[in-house]
């Protein structure tokens, strides 16, 4: 009869075949391919909040009704006397939209008639400004009233902070999926461990009455369960990738500026479709399953020891 | 040394830590036990079936707590341990156990490897002893079998040599004898007596009262849970 292999080095006590579930890689990489999503929903609302947040957070919009008309006998035309004073408050660049910037704006409420001028009414002037001093849009609103009775100001820092506030939530959400899913790794962890401690219960009682430490036979399941879930959890990853690549060029359209949006179909693109961690995250997962399946594990191993005398 | 004083064992009340839980209704397995065996002594345990020869032995080897009484083993008092104090412990402490308690999924070789691999002896220093030790019990040509492919008495040299191959300070057997033919049992005992002139604290549990009359030795006799005799 041919030599059989004696039990190997890294399995000194002989258990490593005690773990034999084999499904355990399956279902972390399903949960790791659902921990690649919710990252990169968190990922993507940050990013796409910065993005937006940034054009939005300085911008103000002044609306001057009668615009032509003058503020007194012989003063100024009122969107005369709003731009000073827009300008005076530090607002440097404010200018007055032209009719031709104006147009395509007012377009979809009122068709061509913004762009002929054939309106029968008199429309507006529209004051676009950026600057500090948009960040407290009361303090402007009354100067403005003062000055330009009528005025309306619209400022970016009001829906900026909602649309903060909307960031955040998601960004807690996508991190409570993380941690509700390592639970989750965690436990389908512990059932295999379980199993695999039934199965060689009268084993490890033999094992441990030849003066096996906890830490022994612990290490034996850890070994195998981390190697399990590591397996696990970059399968998941990797799955996970080409979907976050479809997903992170759909969302490019809504950051015209990145390569991925400007230049659609290069390896430049490619590359640019996900952030950094994203593209990192098979190495990431990896390592975050290994070391869920060595805790849980470990925590197992030890819980169950313990009703062992 | 072993000493146990007054030690009592009660089944209904066996726990990792004692309790001083009612006995109402409890089985006496032990009662009052006192014996002293000194540093590389040799003790026959006797007695009828039932008389408490196994518990005495699980107490011996920490399987078990006692309900009553002081344990010291090897100079250490058994109560004060913790979790590892117990596996360190254990690992001095080689244990015959009368069904083999193999490993049913390694082969004999790796089962006699096993305590060496637990002290994280070196492999090439396991790989000899082992080797050595199963040739010296008849079984160089079994290696490679598991337990399930080896007769009784294979299975009990086995066993046999899983218990000494760590040269433990206390040497437990239960019936070792139980399963192999005259030869084999006295190249056993011939093996055992080596290892006790060696240092080695040595208690064989047995019913084969010719066996004790060949290797006389003072003899520590239990009946229903009692010692009766020692000495």
């Amino acid at each position: 009869m041919a030599r059989r292999r004696s039990a190997s080095r890294a399995d000194r006590i002989g258990l490593r075949a005690a773990m034999a579930d084999r499904l355990l890689p399956f279902v972390v990489a399903a949960m790791s391919f659902l921990a690649a999503l919710a990252l990169a929903g968190s990922l993507a609302a940050s990013a796409l909040a910065t993005h937006w947040l940034s054009g939005a957070q300085g911008l103000v919009t002044v609306e001057v009704p009668d615009p032509a008309t003058p503020v007194s006998a012989n003063g100024p035309h009122r969107v005369d006397a709003a731009l000073a004073l827009l300008k005076v408050k530090g607002l440097a660049d404010a200018h007055v939209l032209s009719q031709q910037e104006l147009a395509p704006l007012l377009k979809p409420w009122l068709g061509s008639a913004a762009a002929d001028g054939s309106l029968p009414i008199a429309l507006p002037a529209v004051i676009v400004a950026h600057g500090s001093a948009a960040a407290d849009p009361s303090a402007l609103e009354s100067g403005l009233d003062k000055a330009v009775p009528g005025t309306l100001v619209e400022s970016g820092t009001r829906w900026a902070a909602r649309l903060e506030a909307l960031t955040g939530s998601l960004r807690a959400s996508a991190a409570a999926i993380l941690v509700i899913v390592a639970l989750v790794a965690a436990s389908v962890v512990a059932v295999a461990v379980r199993a695999g401690l039934a199965q060689r219960r009268e084993a490890i009682e033999i094992i441990h009455g030849l003066g096996a430490l906890d830490s022994d036979i612990a290490n034996q399941f850890a070994r195998r369960a981390m190697r399990l879930a590591a397996t696990g959890g970059l399968i998941g990853a990797l799955i996970a990738l080409p979907v976050l690549v479809w997903l992170g060029r759909l969302s490019a359209s809504f950051a015209v500026d990145t390569p991925a949006a400007t230049g659609a179909g290069t390896p430049a693109s490619f590359a640019a479709a996900l952030p950094p961690l994203l593209w990192a995250s098979p190495i990431l997962f990896t390592v975050a399953t290994a070391l869920i399946g060595w805790i849980a594990t470990q925590a197992t191993v030890r819980g169950w020891l313990k009703k062992i005398t | 040394m072993i000493r146990f004083s007054h030690v009592g064992l009660n089944y209904r009340h066996i726990a990792p830590s004692g309790g001083a839980a009612s006995r109402h209704g409890d089985t006496t397995a032990l009662d009052d036990i006192d014996f002293d065996i000194p540093e590389g002594g040799f003790r026959w345990l006797t007695g009828p079936s039932g008389a408490g020869k196994t518990s005495l032995l699980k107490l011996m080897y920490l399987a078990i707590h006692p309900t009553d009484g002081q344990i010291d083993l090897l100079g250490t008092d058994t109560a004060g341990l913790d979790r590892r104090g117990t596996a360190l412990l254990r690992r001095r402490i080689g244990v015959v156990y009368q069904d083999f308690r193999l490993l049913q999924h390694l082969t004999a070789y790796d089962n006699v490897a096993l305590p060496m691999r637990l002290a994280r002896r070196k492999e090439v220093h396991v790989r000899a002893d082992v080797t050595e030790l199963l040739r010296w019990v008849g079984l160089a040509g079994r290696l490679d079998h598991r337990p399930d492919e080896l007769s009784g008495g294979e299975q009990q040299r086995v066993a046999i040599a899983r218990a000494v191959i760590t040269r433990p300070s206390l040497l437990l057997a239960d019936e070792p004898t139980g399963n192999l033919d005259d030869d084999q049992a006295e190249r056993l005992m011939h093996l055992i007596a080596s290892l006790n002139r060696l240092g080695t604290t040595v208690v064989v549990a047995t019913h084969n009262l010719g066996l004790v009359a060949r290797h006389p030795a003072p003899v520590m006799e239990l009946e229903a849970g009692r010692m009766v005799r020692h000495g």
